[in-house]
């Protein structure tokens, strides 16, 4: 059908045809499918909030899809300020708190490392350091459970086995492959003279990177945080493994709430929790736009 | 800094090796060490704590002979083939659909990666809820009518994959859609030109000379996919906690109680050697594809 093309659409349209008209069969298709992915994609976050505004006398009657007939916040007052895990009665906040403890840290140390690794891998190339980057993008792809237990040891020689800081450091250690990759191909996308020419002025490595190199590179670095944020609040497993239940992160904390045996399932109160703890995540994802895409394409470009 | 000057090889730009050694020691202690030391420690049998006491495949030939673990093999294939099948199958649809020079181009992506910005946790949980049988999409499908539909993946074992499969598509797609619309972007505009001057209708322009051209991008998304796939953890330990029963085990379950609940050391390492090894055979094809036949382009 697309093969009868006049030549004033064939210089214009690049690829595909020129949406002629507004309700074309194809278009018509095309809307249409999207439309129903779209759907695919929007019920859990519907179901989530409808849920977590109902009392649970209206869950039991009604359906999981309907909007609340009476709204109510006490779910999320309660998922937030009296959930229990356990013995601790104090709600989703710890985890909260406890997740921004790690967050910061973790998100800061991991890319100070990672751009000044980035950077010396591609202005300051010494003998042996391509063979470590590519260990380490290999490190990338091996399974995390085979490292478990050696960091176990590692973290347990330097006293922080169980601490927050054993956690930041692990998030750094695994932040640094996708990291290094991203500021590496960024500053190799750099024009080479500029690092040049600082040279031939006599700056040196710390000079170039925070003059010449880092005032130039904000948005990579926009979009590792973007990454890192999301990566690391979203760690479920390396928060089970390396910290104690009164520092569990809020991913953690979350399933033992909701997949705890005790008690009355609450599902209204589940699913603020639930979104309490996806609600970080999506605010970044829905502030920073195009700039997430950029960060996830860009450890995929050269994996 | 006066130092870079120096003719020494060892110590010019020692600024730079400084600057390297997180890396260095990441690499040493991390990442090759650590896996040379779990690999090493399976052929022991280390129970409470590690300890040297060979025993040589001892671990192997219980691990192929629990039938737990053989689940979580059984299960780790089934649903990553069928995962890898549907995420790349219709990531790539979704991207051509995405391509055709549509309107509201930047909603439509929005919605469709808004769950990848989501934890596994998140998604299992949401998902929990919607399949729950009393009051998700069983109980509102029998309130339409049907009385005797029956779709309680959860507490059926022989479907309990595709609730695990249904979360991870809503998770993923968004992702793999991405890739493959950026893979989509960077064909050559004159092929199209190309191939619509030749009048090839469109459908067979993407099957036969698209899809062959981006080639390097579902070999990476492809990579990226079944690696995420071998760890796959978090959304079974909150979707299902790897019931009911032992229907939706994997094995990166299998090495977390055993490493760190059952207090038996040798197994968890003799079964993350076997999640390594698993990786091995899908990256060392894709290492060797990607940087074997060109050498000294030095790519990441």
């Amino acid at each position: 059908m697309a093969d009868v093309m006049t030549s004033a659409a064939l210089q214009a349209g690049p690829r595909g045809r020129r949406p002629r008209r507004a309700f074309s069969t194809s278009n018509i298709v095309i809307y249409g499918i999207l439309g129903l992915v779209s759907l695919y994609y929007l019920l859990p976050l519907w179901v989530m909030v409808m849920t977590s505004l109902k009392g649970m006398p209206e869950i039991r009657l009604g359906n999981i899809f309907a909007p609340p007939v009476e709204v109510t916040f006490e779910p999320w007052v309660k998922a937030w300020a009296e959930a229990c895990t356990g013995l601790n009665c104090d709600g989703l906040s710890r985890g909260f708190w406890n997740s921004v403890q790690i967050l910061i840290p973790s998100v800061l140390l991991s890319i100070a490392v990672a751009s000044v690794n980035g950077y010396a891998l591609v202005n300051w190339k010494f003998k042996g350091s391509e063979v470590f980057f590519t260990c380490l993008i290999f490190g990338a792809f091996i399974p995390y459970q085979v490292m478990l237990y050696p960091i176990v040891i590692l973290l347990r020689e330097m006293g922080l086995y169980g601490t927050l800081w054993g956690l930041v450091l692990v998030h750094t250690v695994f932040g640094m492959p996708i990291l290094t990759l991203l500021f590496r191909n960024y500053f190799a996308s750099l024009p080479e003279e500029l690092f040049k020419a600082a040279r031939v002025d006599g700056a040196g490595f710390w000079g170039i990177y925070f003059r010449v190199m880092l005032p130039m590179s904000l948005p990579i670095f926009v979009v590792a945080i973007i990454l890192q944020v999301t990566g690391i609040w979203n760690d479920f497993l390396f928060g089970v493994v390396y910290t104690k239940p009164e520092l569990y992160p809020m991913t953690v904390q979350l399933n033992n709430i909701v997949n705890s045996v005790q008690g009355v399932k609450e599902y209204n109160v589940n699913m603020a929790a639930t979104l309490l703890t996806g609600l970080v995540p999506l605010v970044i994802y829905f502030a920073s736009g195009k700039l997430f895409v950029r960060g996830i394409a860009a450890g995929a470009v050269k994996g | 800094m006066a130092a870079a000057r120096r003719p020494n090889a060892l110590l010019r730009n020692p600024a730079a090796k400084i600057a390297a050694i997180p890396m260095i020691l990441a690499v040493l202690f991390v990442f090759v060490g650590g896996t040379i030391w779990t690999v090493v420690y399976s052929f022991t049998g280390s129970r409470l704590l590690p300890r040297t006491n060979w025993v040589g495949l001892d671990q192997y030939e219980r691990l192929w002979g629990t039938s737990r673990w053989l689940v979580a093999i059984e299960n780790l294939l089934i649903f990553g083939t069928l995962s890898l099948i549907f995420t790349i199958g219709i990531g790539f649809l979704l991207a051509v659909l995405m391509d055709q020079k549509i309107r509201f181009e930047d909603t439509f992506r929005t919605i469709m990666l808004y769950p990848f910005a989501l934890s596994f946790v998140v998604t299992g949980l949401v998902w929990q809820w919607i399949l729950n049988p009393q009051f998700g999409v069983q109980h509102i499908v029998r309130d339409l009518g049907w009385e005797t539909f029956t779709f309680d993946p959860l507490n059926d074992p022989d479907i309990v994959l595709y609730g695990l499969l249904i979360a991870a598509l809503w998770q993923g797609t968004g992702f793999v859609m991405c890739l493959m619309l950026a893979g989509l972007r960077g064909i050559d505009d004159e092929i199209w030109k190309a191939a619509r001057v030749d009048g090839i209708p469109k459908w067979k322009t993407y099957l036969f000379i698209v899809v062959p051209m981006m080639r390097p991008v579902f070999i990476t998304t492809l990579v990226i996919v079944a690696s995420g796939i071998v760890r796959l953890y978090d959304l079974v330990v909150a979707q299902t906690s790897g019931g009911p029963g032992n229907a939706s085990q994997v094995p990166a379950m299998y090495v977390y109680d055993y490493m760190f609940q059952a207090q038996n050391l040798g197994q968890g390492f003799a079964a993350s050697t076997m999640m390594l090894l698993s990786v091995l055979i899908v990256l060392i094809p894709w290492a060797y594809l990607e940087f074997g036949g060109k050498k000294g382009r030095g790519r990441g």
